[in-house]
C-alpha cells in the first residue's frame, strides 16, 4: 500500500471511531480489509481504496467495521473476572441492597464474549439477586461483530479460549462442531451498535464497567476523553475493568487504581474504604 | 518446574504438546498409552497431565480412573485433549476425574487458558 493511501485510511479510521493506525499495524490492513473487497465484489485493495476516496458511505462504512474487529474471548485474562465474581459481585449485592439494579456496561464487547461471561457468572449467583433487576448492556461499533454476538454461535475454538469444560456443558448446546449458547444466557445481555466517541449519557449509569482490549486501539487525546465519558457515565463508587496491559496512570484522572496489574480501576469519585474493600484479597 | 506427562499414542501430538506446555515453564514427559503412563506416574506424579482418549494397550479413561487411586494421584490437574468432541464423551471423562477437556485440534492459546482457569499458571 502506498504511503498516501496508508495515510487517507488512517485519517478516515481516526474520524469515524477513533480508533488509530499506526504503521506497525500495517499488516492488519489487508487481513482485514480483503474480505471487504471480496464482499464489495472488488479485486483488489486499490480498488477499495478508490471507492473509499471517492466518499462511498456504505464502503467507508465496512471499513471501519471490519477494522474494529477485536479478538476476545470468553472470561478473557480469568483473573479479572474471578475479581468481578468473588469481589465486586458480592460489593455490590450488598450497597444496591435498597435499589435492587444492577447494570452492567461492555464497551467493545465485539462478539458477545465477555458481555456473556458475566452473563453466566450472575446466573451462577441467581438466588442471590432475584427480585433484583440486572442488565448487561454491550455495545460496540461493529453492526456485524455484534450479529455475530446475538446469534450465540460460536466455533469450537473460541468456546475452548477461556471457558471452562462444564460451563460449556451447562449453557451451550452443540450443533454439528459449533456451540450455541442458549437463550436463558443469550437474553441477559442487550446488544447495541453505538460509537464510544458518541455521548454515552442516553445509555444511563453503570456499577460496572468492562472497556478491556479497546483503549489501545485510540491515540491518547481519545482516550481520556472515552475514559472521562466513561467515568461519568458510572455510579460514585464504579469498577471500570480495562486490560491488563493498559495501565491508566498519566492517561486518565477520572479513576482510582485498585488494582493495575489486572486493570481494576474505581471511580475517582469513590472513597479510600471503597478501594480497600475492592483490592481485599479473598 | 512443574512436572507435567503428555499421554498420546500421537508422537506429533506428543513433540506439539510438550512444546506448548515446555514454553509455559513446565517440564514435559511423554507416554504413548495408558500403560506407559501407569508407569510413569509411578516414578514421578505429574502436576497436570494431558491424556488422550483412544489409545493403544490402555485407553485415556481407564488411566485416569487408575490414576486416581494412586496414592497421591488425586493431586495431578487431568486435562482431556482428545477428537471426540461429544458431549457424552465430556461427561464420561470429568466423570473419571479430568479436570478439563480440550477438544482437537487445540493451540497454546486453549491450552494456556485451560491451565490458567485451573490455576497451574503463576
Amino acid at each position: 500500500m502506498q504511503p498516501d493511501d496508508f495515510e487517507f485510511l488512517a485519517r478516515l479510521l481516526k474520524e469515524r471511531s477513533g480508533l488509530v493506525l499506526t504503521k506497525d499495524k500495517g499488516y492488519l490492513v489487508e487481513n482485514r480489509l480483503m474480505p471487504v473487497v471480496r464482499q464489495k465484489r472488488l479485486k483488489t485493495l486499490a480498488e477499495l481504496l478508490t471507492a473509499l476516496k471517492n466518499g462511498e458511505a456504505a464502503v467507508a462504512e465496512h471499513v471501519v467495521e471490519a477494522m474494529m474487529f477485536k479478538d476476545t474471548g470468553f472470561f478473557r485474562d480469568w483473573k479479572p473476572f474471578e475479581h468481578f465474581r468473588h469481589t465486586v459481585l458480592p460489593n455490590l449485592l450488598a450497597t444496591r441492597k435498597a435499589k435492587k439494579t444492577l447494570r452492567i456496561l461492555c464497551a467493545g464487547v465485539s462478539t458477545g464474549q465477555e458481555a456473556y461471561s458475566l452473563a453466566m457468572i450472575l446466573d451462577q449467583a441467581r438466588e442471590a439477586w432475584a427480585g433484583w433487576t440486572a442488565e448487561i448492556i454491550g455495545i460496540d461499533l461493529s453492526a456485524p461483530a455484534l450479529t455475530y454476538a446475538a446469534t450465540g454461535l460460536y466455533s469450537q475454538f473460541e468456546v475452548q479460549r477461556g471457558l471452562p469444560i462444564r460451563m460449556l456443558l451447562k449453557h451451550f448446546q452443540k450443533e454439528d462442531d459449533s456451540w450455541r449458547l442458549k437463550d436463558a444466557i443469550r437474553g441477559m445481555a442487550e446488544l447495541k451498535v453505538w460509537n464510544l466517541m458518541d455521548d454515552l449519557f442516553p445509555l444511563g449509569r453503570f456499577d460496572v464497567v468492562l472497556c478491556r482490549n479497546v483503549l489501545p486501539y485510540f491515540d491518547m487525546q481519545t482516550k481520556f476523553a472515552v475514559l472521562q465519558k466513561l467515568g461519568r457515565s458510572m455510579s460514585d463508587d464504579g469498577v471500570l475493568y480495562v486490560g491488563l496491559h493498559e495501565p491508566l496512570s498519566g492517561v486518565s484522572t477520572s479513576f482510582q487504581a485498585v488494582n493495575a496489574r489486572l486493570g481494576i480501576y474505581v471511580s475517582g469519585r469513590a472513597e479510600a474504604a471503597k478501594i480497600a474493600t475492592l483490592a481485599a484479597p479473598r | 518446574m512443574k512436572k507435567c506427562l503428555i499421554v498420546d499414542d500421537s508422537r506429533i501430538i506428543r513433540r506439539v504438546a510438550s512444546k506448548i506446555l515446555f514454553e509455559l515453564g513446565f517440564d514435559p514427559d511423554e507416554a504413548e498409552d495408558g500403560e506407559k503412563a501407569i508407569e510413569a506416574v509411578r516414578i514421578r506424579m505429574p502436576d497436570v497431565a494431558i491424556v488422550d482418549w483412544d489409545m493403544p494397550v490402555m485407553d485415556g479413561l481407564m488411566f485416569v480412573t487408575a490414576l486416581r487411586k494412586l496414592p497421591g494421584g488425586d493431586k495431578p490437574i487431568v486435562i482431556f485433549c482428545t477428537a471426540d468432541n461429544e458431549v457424552h464423551h465430556i461427561e464420561r471423562a470429568l466423570d473419571a476425574g479430568a479436570d478439563e477437556y480440550i477438544m482437537k485440534p487445540f493451540d497454546s492459546e486453549i491450552v494456556r487458558s485451560k491451565l490458567t482457569i485451573l490455576g497451574a499458571l503463576d
